[in-house]
């Protein structure tokens, strides 16, 4: 009997490969490109945990001087002699050739436990990086940037890349010092020490940071990534719900013969239960293998986003994680479970001899629309609330979410209302009739539209901000890059003949100097700048004191971006700590987009004093830009400059831009895939309809309508349907832009960015949209242009 | 005293020493000097480091007793271990310092260990006045002047879990082994630079977590240094030191071979300092009862017979689990003897897998 029964079921599947295929890649789908955002997640965070536990940062706690000044090496020797275990550790960044790496001077005799995965007696070699022939230890990825820098590289899967670890005398070396910036505390104290408070008062305790400031940084990007893998999961849904909701309605007469035969309902439901977990696994399979190749493919984007951004170093490579293949997994069976549900639930219910009625479950959806007008407005209003009280990122992202449910659940009510407005419009009988026909196809089709809704609002807020962002950012670049020329010399006698042979030839030369200095234990670059136009007419300055170019040229203020600005929370005013014994005054905060670390600006003469050593090898040219080309040939072909030392304006926006583009090149991807998830959930959703609509076809062909006409107009109610969910989407998709940029960017980047409209864009979409509804349609439509008169004279026939 | 723990010195020197575990004691020694019979050991200035040897150690056993007579073993240990022949100062290590303390009770066993640099001060030894010392470990001289600087010490470590205060006199001189001081240690020739002061009575302060302890006893300080001792097949070895209570002293050491019978070594010392060195074989070394120690079987007691002085003993240890968890593992900790003579000493087992 359950033989029978299964073969029963199955041969449902077999004479409908089409939805069985549906099923299946919608759930594959689903699962596919949620697990893909899920593996760049954790491919991600791993590498911040790396970084975070970096010699047990994560957990062990550190000495560190309240004065920001280095620890001397006697001092961890006295520290060590009265009994403390710490252990000194050096670090610094170092640039060898175009290669960035931080330097990590350690003390292997005293690391405390849990400082390393490895220890002394690991074969990863940190007992031989005090073997005194200089051996440093990098990640693998490090190396081979590395390879040509003539150190005596060790590679270690242990290390992080783009960090450089080293005995203390070897990174000493490198990072031309003689002391330490912190000390590790080992964990386990002895009893009966002196109190640190008695022998070390100028030593303050850091916390431990389980999480690190990268892991923090980022993570809005990730919380970014997360929303759309799930909004595509959610799209996906409706796609499985719609096959099987369908698949279970066209059984209803197998189910109730089966019954009528003698099966227990209890043994009807398993085998469909089965039967769903079976399909859930296939295609979470599939799904999960597809999800690899998405986040393969897209890793390598996203980790140039999070090194452009943030300066976080994550590998380009994909490790296979159980955590996202077993989320996948489950996600794939909860889906299905949760698509399935209704179905069984009716099923259960079913009383034995009920007629097969397919049109009753497509109704039904009708009675919940009041109820989820309702809830949207609930949904809506909340949003409304966040946005205005909330604060923070979470608060956005709430925002962000209330926003794009609410407005779906309104949307079915929306399109019923404009229908009803549209039907008014109507002179014919026939044109009466497709606007009602339509009405009564928003409840069958609402889920789909719904998700079609909600891909064109992401696509439409998200394109918004980052158009918005590209186009303040060239407007920025204008700014920024005002001089025409910039050139490098390779050594201190050439920079002095260039700056002689410029002084002639071009209207200024600007002396462009930088060094990096440590703020409050964060990376910052110092620049040095000479007082001239270029700086005063053109640099983008977000708030400004009084006088604040004639305080910077006088060596009595200084300038900071707007990452630094938000980051250590300065206001104008506050004095800056640039060096030890050196503060100075905020005297204006200006805008610094792309740019990860923190920037401080003072007087040229004020930064040459306090590092004399600084090389004077670059400078920025003013010249006519007519006369740029002109000089650049002088500059190769009369003084000898190598022309890969200089760089004109136009060059660098144009590698600005590329870098620009590449960073949200990532965010362009998921759009897209959501919106093709989107449009497949229309063609589920249509052929499951199209069957069913046959008996409303009917009674119109029969009174003369051709099937041509009947095909030609249902292919124009489904692309109207797409050109009013677009109409709604519209609105929805700029207020989700302008929580993006005026709330989530903020918190995310530490950039507010002004919104702009591009309304080129958004007809691109409408276009896109309808191709997209078009080709949802295509299928059922040439069906119905197929179909047999005799098809449609069974429903007369079948008219119960 | 014999070859200790050479090999956790090696750890710190080049590649690979520590996988080849105790056996890594017999790799090559390029550069260094090597121990050259004939050679006199000169006071104090051999108590001091010697940097063109590989290793060296000072290594401090006592056997103490409570005031309640409850028995109690003591461990102070510093090895040093060159990179290279040669003291330099500053951070570029040519020398490198670890250090082990234990204190073991019929119960319990306490041991912890230090690593450092030579160089920046953290961790040295100085002859004279003579000081030996990692982090705030000490083994510093309270002689008088005149006097040999080991003559009177005082001695302290601190772990995570206990601490000690020790001060030790000597009453009797210090002791050459093998042939004034030249010990061999294989048939092949492998040998060593070794001393030791072996009559140091000892009062001081054992911390415990259950409590301070007011203890006193007998202590045994070995010097030893070489560059290569041990030869590449040799695996491991036993090694004892005893009290006796009628005031003789015994060293003795059993070397494994993988291919050879143990070559065994001993020192015999008169109440007065006499001395009689016994060459391989004399000394019979036989393991006896053996207990699962650390996943391994160990043998926790031996039978020791030295026909020459009428010496026929068993030795068992205080607390079989005398088991040092340090980087490089190891079995160290008091024994008492029964039989033709009676006392109590230190048993030290190395290289058993």
């Amino acid at each position: 009997m359950i033989a029978a029964g299964i073969s029963a079921l199955l041969s449902h599947w077999h004479y409908r490969p089409l939805q069985l295929a549906t099923l299946i890649v919608g759930l594959a789908l689903a699962t596919g490109l949620w697990t893909g955002v899920q593996a760049i997640n954790s491919e991600a965070r791993s590498s911040y945990d790396r970084a975070a536990a970096v010699l047990g940062q994560d957990t062990l706690k550190r000495l560190q001087s309240k004065t920001g000044l280095p620890i001397t090496a006697d001092r961890f020797v006295a520290l060590r002699r009265a009994g403390w275990l710490v252990s000194p550790v050096v670090e610094g960044t170092l640039r060898l050739g175009r290669t960035r790496v931080r330097v990590m001077g350690i003390d292997v005799f005293t690391l405390p436990q849990g400082a390393t995965s490895f220890g002394l007696s690991g074969d990863t070699g940190i007992a031989d990086i005090v073997a005194g022939n200089d051996l440093v230890l990098v990640h693998p990825e490090t190396a081979e940037a590395l390879s040509k820098s003539g150190l005596n590289l060790r590679t270690s899967l242990q290390v992080v890349p783009g960090d450089l670890m080293a005995d203390i005398p070897t990174a000493w070396t490198l990072l031309k010092r003689q002391d330490f910036d912190y000390l590790l505390l080992a964990s386990d104290q002895p009893a009966g020490l002196a109190p640190l408070s008695e022998i070390a008062p100028d030593l303050e305790r850091i916390e431990p940071d389980p999480q690190g400031d990268i892991a923090r940084l980022t993570d809005s990007f990730h919380l970014n990534l997360t929303a759309f893998g799930f909004l595509s999961f959610a799209v996906g849904l409706f796609i499985v719900h719609a096959t099987i909701g369908l698949a279970f309605e066209q059984r209803r007469t197998v189910i109730r013969t089966l019954r009528a035969l003698g099966m227990p309902n209890r043994t009807v439901i398993l085998l469909l239960l089965t039967e769903t977990l079976v399909l859930a696994l296939i295609a979470g399979l599939l799904g999960v293998v597809l999800g690899y190749g998405i986040a393969a493919a897209l890793l390598p984007d996203v980790a140039a986003t999070l090194a452009g951004l943030y300066g976080a170093s994550v590998p380009g490579s994909l490790a296979l994680r159980p955590d996202w293949i077993l989320t996948g997994l489950a996600i794939a069976f909860g889906g299905a479970l949760l698509a399935v549900g209704q179905g069984l639930w009716r099923i259960a219910r079913m009383p034995l001899l009920a007629p097969a009625q397919p049109r009753a479950w497509a109704m039904a959806s009708l009675k919940n629309s009041r109820w989820t007008a309702f809830a949207a407005a609930v949904f809506l209003l909340m949003s409304l609330t966040t946005a205005w009280f909330g604060g923070g990122l979470s608060a956005g992202f709430l925002t962000l979410g209330t926003l794009l449910l609410g407005a779906a659940m309104l949307l079915p009510a929306l399109l019923i209302l404009a229908l009803r407005l549209g039907a008014r419009t109507a002179r014919s009988a026939i044109a009466e009739w497709v606007w009602a026909d339509m009405r009564q196809q928003v409840p069958g089709l609402s889920l789909a539209l719904m998700a079609l809704m909600l891909a064109l609002a992401a696509n439409i807020g998200v394109s918004t901000m980052v158009a918005s962002f590209r186009y303040t950012f060239t407007g920025w670049l204008d700014q920024r890059l005002a001089s025409e020329l910039y050139v490098a010399a390779d050594n201190e006698a050439e920079a002095e003949a260039l700056r002689a042979f410029l002084a002639e030839r071009a209207d200024a030369v600007l002396p462009i100097r930088t060094t990096e200095i440590e703020i409050v234990g964060l990376p910052v670059f110092l620049y040095g700048i000479a007082d001239h136009a270029t700086y005063r007419d053109h640099w983008p300055l977000l708030e400004r004191g009084e006088n604040v170019w004639d305080r910077v040229a006088a060596g009595d203020g200084a300038l900071i971006n707007e990452q630094l600005f938000r980051r250590g929370g300065y206001r104008l005013g506050d004095r800056l700590p640039v060096a030890p014994g050196w503060t100075e005054e905020i005297v204006g905060i200006y805008s610094d987009y792309g740019n990860p670390t923190g920037q401080v600006i003072v007087s040229h003469d004020r930064l040459m004093r306090y590092f004399p050593d600084i090389p004077k090898l670059r400078h920025a040219v003013r010249v006519a830009p007519e006369r740029a080309e002109a000089l650049v040939a002088a500059l190769v072909g009369e003084f000898g400059l190598s022309p890969g030392n200089i760089l004109n304006q136009a060059d660098l926006k144009r590698f600005s831009l590329r870098v620009f583009d590449r960073t949200f090149l990532v965010t362009g991807a998921l759009n897209t895939l959501t919106l093709g998830i989107a449009g497949f959930a229309m063609l589920a959703k249509l052929l499951t309809l199209s069957t069913m609509r046959l008996s409303q076809m009917a009674p119109v062909w029969a009174v003369g309508t051709t099937r041509a006409t009947l095909a030609r107009l249902e292919m124009l109610r489904t692309v109207a349907l797409a050109f009013l969910t677009w109409l709604v989407a519209l609105p929805v998709g700029l207020a989700l832009a302008w929580v993006l940029l005026a709330i989530v960017n903020v918190e995310a980047f530490g950039w507010r960015l002004p919104m702009h409209i591009f309304p080129a864009d958004w007809l691109w979409l409408l276009v896109l949209a309808m191709i997209a509804a078009g080709f949802a349609a295509a299928i059922p439509v040439w069906r119905l242009a197929r179909t047999r008169p005799a098809e449609f004279l069974k429903v007369f026939a079948h008219e119960r | 005293m014999s070859v200790r723990i050479l090999a956790v010195l090696l750890v710190m020197i080049a590649t690979g020493a520590l996988a080849q575990g105790f056996a890594g004691l017999g790799t090559e020694s390029d550069g260094f000097s090597n121990p050259e019979p004939g050679q006199a050991l000169v006071f104090p200035d051999d108590h001091g480091p010697h940097p063109d040897f590989r290793i060296e150690w000072w290594y401090l056993t006592a056997n103490l007793k409570g005031a309640n007579g409850a028995d109690f073993g003591l461990q102070w240990t510093l090895f040093r271990s060159a990179l290279r022949p040669g003291a330099d100062n500053g951070w570029s290590a040519s020398q490198t310092f670890m250090a082990h303390a234990a204190v073991t009770t019929a119960s319990r066993h306490f041991s912890t260990e230090r690593f450092a640099r030579g160089g920046i001060g953290q961790a040295g030894v100085a002859a004279d006045p003579f000081s030996a010392w990692i982090d705030d470990w000490q083994m510093n001289s309270g002689a008088a002047a005149g006097e040999d600087p080991l003559a009177a010490l005082h001695v302290t470590a601190r772990g995570p879990d206990f601490s000690y205060d020790i001060k030790l006199t000597a009453a009797g001189p210090l002791v050459l082994h093998g042939d004034d001081g030249f010990s061999v240690k294989s048939t092949s020739g492998q040998a060593s630079y070794y001393y030791s002061q072996p009559f140091y009575t000892v009062t001081g302060k054992i911390n415990l977590p259950s409590g301070p302890v007011e203890v006193s006893g007998q202590a045994w300080l070995d010097r030893e240094w070489s560059s290569q001792p041990l030869d590449p097949d040799q695996t491991g070895w036993d090694w004892l030191s005893l009290h006796f209570d009628d005031g003789s002293k015994l060293m003795g050491f059993r070397l494994r071979s993988r291919s050879e019978d143990a070559y065994t070594s001993a020192t015999w010392i008169d109440p007065s300092g006499e001395t009689t060195a016994y060459g391989d074989g004399v000394l019979q070394m036989t393991p006896g009862r053996a207990q699962k120690v650390a996943n391994r079987a160990l043998p926790i007691e031996w039978r020791l017979q030295l026909a020459e002085r009428d010496l026929d003993i068993t030795v068992e240890a205080i607390n079989p689990n005398s088991w040092m968890e340090t980087m490089v593992p190891y079995w160290e900790g008091p024994i008492t003897v029964v039989g033709s003579h009676g006392g109590r000493g230190y048993l030290e087992m190395t290289g058993y897998e």
